[in-house]
């Protein structure tokens, strides 16, 4: 760990181009020897594509690597592996019905035979899992872990093939608050091993609490590079925005109207009989956002799904729902999702790419989906293609997606931007209700900032918002009320102005706080 | 990965497998000790030297629009039917009732009737394999390929106890009425003053093909219908969040693709044999699969794969009538076809677009 002279990574002049999208523009990047990295930038920045490119996925346009002082090709990911490098995909690649082990060594075989490359990966397992902290059961089916111990074994893939530098993309988006610690304090340890860790978030508060320095892109350039203890959140928002941004929500205090929504005593018991739901009582009113914490897998996403008309199949489900006063069913062809938009409710799912979108369809047809039935998108007994194309580019250039072409398909969009089709599609139709899930999960803070102000001007508009976020720093700041939930029921109700990080977090973990008197909401 | 050109991929891709399929093709024949090129020379001449070829050709063409649409908008709702051969066995059965049934007094007037029996009986015949599939999970691949079986055992069953007339031998039903046959093309080219294709089975179905092509691209890319069959095949999930009801996609789906399946008996029940026999479809039903796969599941792609294996075909059956190259060596040749263009497809995709990507780093 003494100061080696040449970096871990150099890349310089890196170049890359989708067509004519540029999507990496002269790049010049220097990562010491056991550090960890940071890079952020806006959605579509092109920090994605600059760490696909450094792990063979894409080959570059123009530019060099070097590795370790030392220039590579690096062709594919077995090169890059090869060059010490392994990386950890937003969406893992595991196998899902194979065990922890078999994952591990898939692709790494020593030889055509498995058995001995198994028991071999098994001991180095244990000695990895004791060294750094990353306990997952070998033994254990992928399928049955948790997202934070699939990434581990995503981590445990790459330093099992001997990585000496390990890319995460985003690897916080889809954990817990504990798990997102846990995470930290592996990197932590990695790095002490003299390991360098290049980390991608959108989260400034990752940014300066773990990593040592940090680079900046937009729009495919490099805009900075600057150490991390010589910067505040603040100024790297501005590098990355190009402006200066609202890290807060600014918004004018609530008018609540009438009641929109009413949920009384909502049940709800999966096909394996799990109660996931045990009784669920709300109310939000006209101009009024609603927000529910809540650790993942709490209930919250079982309640969207109800609500917005897609609960999952075999469910059976019990209590009320009322949108305006009037009574919806709870399930029946009279419950589906269109009949909930037909009601007056839009819904930004949680899972933004296996629900809110067909990756394969162009961007066009995405900001129609759920509306397809809309008379202003019929033409006699043909679907007037130009009418929804012409309301796509309206809401492409409202909501700023990049880049601008309407004919690219979804999955050709970075996460950010396809993340804004889903929110400008449901919010412009302007519903009566607005159900909202991870709404900025994976966007960047300028995203972040534009789609807080649309929610909120929704609400201002006398709209009713329910609103679903792991991320407490997002409950806390565009909630008019705050509801918590664990293990199916509501544990609290408070208002952001006399909630606290920690009365909150207790509440997620299922513990009373010492106050007699909480909320009014618990069911 | 990075995508190749368009061009590349729906027009090169499925060339280089043609000639690879041919390629070995020709290996076979020079194997048992024949000519490839005397072998090629007989089947271009045999399909396509001649009117008569061609009126062949077409006839088989024809078939295979039918099925291989079929296939085409059943996979796009994520769904595999397998079972074009029953449906379109069925559709015969729904052809032949319709025809027999009423004198009719012109074709154009039995024309429309008997397409929509074939289309009727073809559509319910998917029907109860969507319904299972939709209802109670039972996989849509089992149930059409079993309901292959049920339908050739029923035909059986109504040829031999009812539609059979009274003293005959033969298990098929009676000759369709003069005024019910359809026009040949040889015949419609006659009219023009054009003397095309006599004596060959191609007939003015070879238009409603076509037609059939032109509605199922309405259907798939213009209409809600469509729209959501593409969603749904492609996210089930994402289909529910919508409001996309999956039984009624599966369901729709697989009626459309039974009643284009049965549709084909218009051409061979009606066009050709000019009554129902046993075992009419004679595998045009799966040679809609292969049709589907290298049409890239788009009408005109399945048009053009359809004259292919139209071509494949008839020249198959030349090369048997004038070489000693035995009959099996042409389904070789159909299987080679069907194996590289379709299961084989990624063997040639992979490297093509390696090339594409090395090229393209070239130029940059
Ligand atoms: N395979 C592709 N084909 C076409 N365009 C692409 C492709 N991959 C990325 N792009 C485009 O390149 C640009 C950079 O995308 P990239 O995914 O690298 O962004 P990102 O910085 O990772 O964004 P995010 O924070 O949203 O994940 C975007 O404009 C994107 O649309
Ligand atoms: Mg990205």
């Amino acid at each position: 760990m003494t100061a080696t002279p040449a970096p871990a990574i150099e890349l310089r002049g890196i170049s890359k181009a989708f067509g004519p999208v540029q999507a990496n523009r002269d790049i010049d990047l220097v990562v010491p020897r056991g550090t960890i990295h940071g890079i952020i930038g806006e959605n579509g920045a092109g920090k994605s594509t600059l760490m696909s490119i450094l792990y063979g996925f894409y080959r570059p346009d123009a530019g060099e690597i070097l590795v370790g002082g030392k220039p590579v090709a690096i062709a594919d990911s077995q090169a890059a592996i090869r060059a010490g490098i392994g990386m950890v995909f937003q969406h893992f690649k595991l196998v899902q019905n194979f065990t922890v082990l078999e994952n591990v060594v898939l692709g790494a075989e020593d030889g055509r035979l498995l058995r001995p490359s198994l028991s071999r990966a098994r001991g180095e397992l244990k000695r990895l899992a004791a060294e750094y902290g990353l306990q997952v059961d070998p033994d254990a089916l992928v399928e049955e872990l948790s997202v934070g111990h699939q990434q581990r074994v995503e981590i445990l893939k790459a330093l099992y093939r001997r990585a000496d530098i390990l890319i995460l993309d985003e690897p916080t988006g889809v954990l817990t608050p504990a798990e997102a610690d846990h995470l930290f304090r592996i990197l932590r340890g990695l790095k002490d091993e003299g390991k360098t860790i290049i980390l991608i978030t959108h989260k400034l508060r990752e940014i300066m609490e773990i990593t040592d320095n940090v680079s900046v892109m937009r729009r495919g350039e490099m805009v900075a590079s600057v150490r991390t203890a010589e910067t505040g959140p603040a100024e790297l928002a501005e590098l990355m925005v190009g402006r200066k941004v609202l890290l807060r929500v600014d918004k004018p205090p609530a008018r609540p109207g009438a009641p929109v929504l009413e949920v009384r005593g909502l049940r709800m018991v999966d096909a394996e009989g799990v109660e996931r739901l045990r009784g669920i009582d709300l109310e939000i009113r006209a101009g009024e956002i609603l927000g529910i914490a809540g650790v993942a897998g709490n209930g919250q996403t079982q309640l969207l799904e109800i609500l917005g008309g897609f609960p999952e199949a075999g469910a059976r489900l019990q209590g009320e729902i009322r949108l305006g006063g009037r009574p919806l069913p709870l399930q029946g062809p009279g419950a589906d999702g269109r009949a909930r938009r037909r009601a007056g409710i839009g819904h930004v799912p949680e899972d933004r790419q296996a629900e809110g979108l067909i990756m394969d369809f162009t961007a066009w047809e995405n900001i129609a989906f759920g509306y397809h039935h809309a008379p202003e998108f019929q033409r006699g007994p043909l679907m007037d293609n130009a009418a929804i194309r012409a309301d796509a580019m309206g809401k492409i250039q409202r909501f700023d997606i990049r880049p601008p072409n309407p004919d690219l398909a979804a999955k050709s969009f970075s996460g950010g931007n396809q993340q804004k089709i889903v929110v400008a599609r449901e919010v412009e139709r302007n519903p009566e209700l607005l159900l909202i899930g991870q709404p900025t999960r994976g966007v960047d803070i300028g995203a972040i900032e534009f789609i807080h102000k649309r929610i909120v001007a929704l609400r201002d508009a006398g709209r009713a918002v329910l609103l679903v976020s792991v991320e407490l720093d997002e409950i806390m700041a565009l909630s008019d009320r705050i509801l918590v939930m664990f293990d199916g029921h509501i544990m609290g109700e408070r208002l952001p102005a006399e909630a606290t990080t920690g009365d909150l977090g207790c509440l997620m973990a299922g513990v009373e706080p010492a106050r007699a008197d909480a909320g009014g909401g618990a069911g | 990965m990075e995508r190749m050109p368009k061009w590349a991929d729906v027009i090169l891709t499925p060339l280089i497998s043609l000639v690879l399929a041919f390629a070995i093709s020709a290996l076979v024949i020079l194997a048992i000790g024949e000519s490839p090129a005397e072998a090629l020379k007989v089947m271009v001449q045999g399909a396509l030297g001649s009117s008569y070829g061609w009126g062949f050709t077409l006839y088989y063409t024809t078939n295979f629009v039918f099925t291989g649409l079929a296939v085409m908008v059943a996979y796009h709702a994520g769904l595999f039917n397998i079972g074009g051969e029953g449906q379109a066995a069925m559709g015969g059965l729904g052809v032949a009732l319709v025809v027999l049934a009423l004198p009719w007094p012109h074709w154009a007037l039995a024309l429309p009737a008997a397409a929509m029996g074939a289309a009727l009986f073809g559509a319910l015949w998917a029907l109860v394999p969507a319904w299972l599939q939709a209802r109670r999970g039972s996989h849509i691949v089992i149930t059409t390929i079993m309901f292959n079986f049920i339908a050739a055992a029923a035909l059986n069953y109504m040829l031999v106890n009812v539609l059979r007339p009274v003293g005959s031998m033969d298990p098929a039903s009676a000759r369709f009425p003069e005024a019910a046959h359809l026009p040949k093309l040889s015949e419609m080219a006659l009219g023009l003053g054009v003397e095309w294709g006599r004596n060959t089975p191609a007939n003015v179905t070879f238009f409603l093909a076509i037609a059939a092509c032109l509605l199922v691209w309405l259907l798939i890319w213009r209409t809600r219908l469509g729209y959501e069959i593409r969603a749904f095949g492609k996210s089930e999930p994402a289909a529910l969040y919508a409001g996309i009801s999956p039984v009624r996609i599966t369901v729709l789906a697989m009626l459309v693709s039974g009643a284009l399946a049965g549709l084909m008996a218009v051409n061979n029940v009606m066009g050709e044999a000019e009554r129902l026999v046993l075992n009419a479809v004679e595998g045009a039903g799966f040679i809609g699969i292969a049709v589907a796969l290298m049409g890239r599941n788009h009408p005109l792609g399945v048009l053009l794969a359809a004259l292919l294996f139209g071509f494949l075909y008839q020249g198959g059956g030349e090369l048997a009538l004038w070489t000693s190259i035995p009959r099996e060596l042409i389904v070789v040749i159909q299987a080679l076809v069907i194996l590289f263009t379709g299961a084989l497809d990624n063997m040639v995709r992979m490297p093509l677009e390696r090339l594409f990507a090395a090229l393209r780093r070239k130029g940059a």
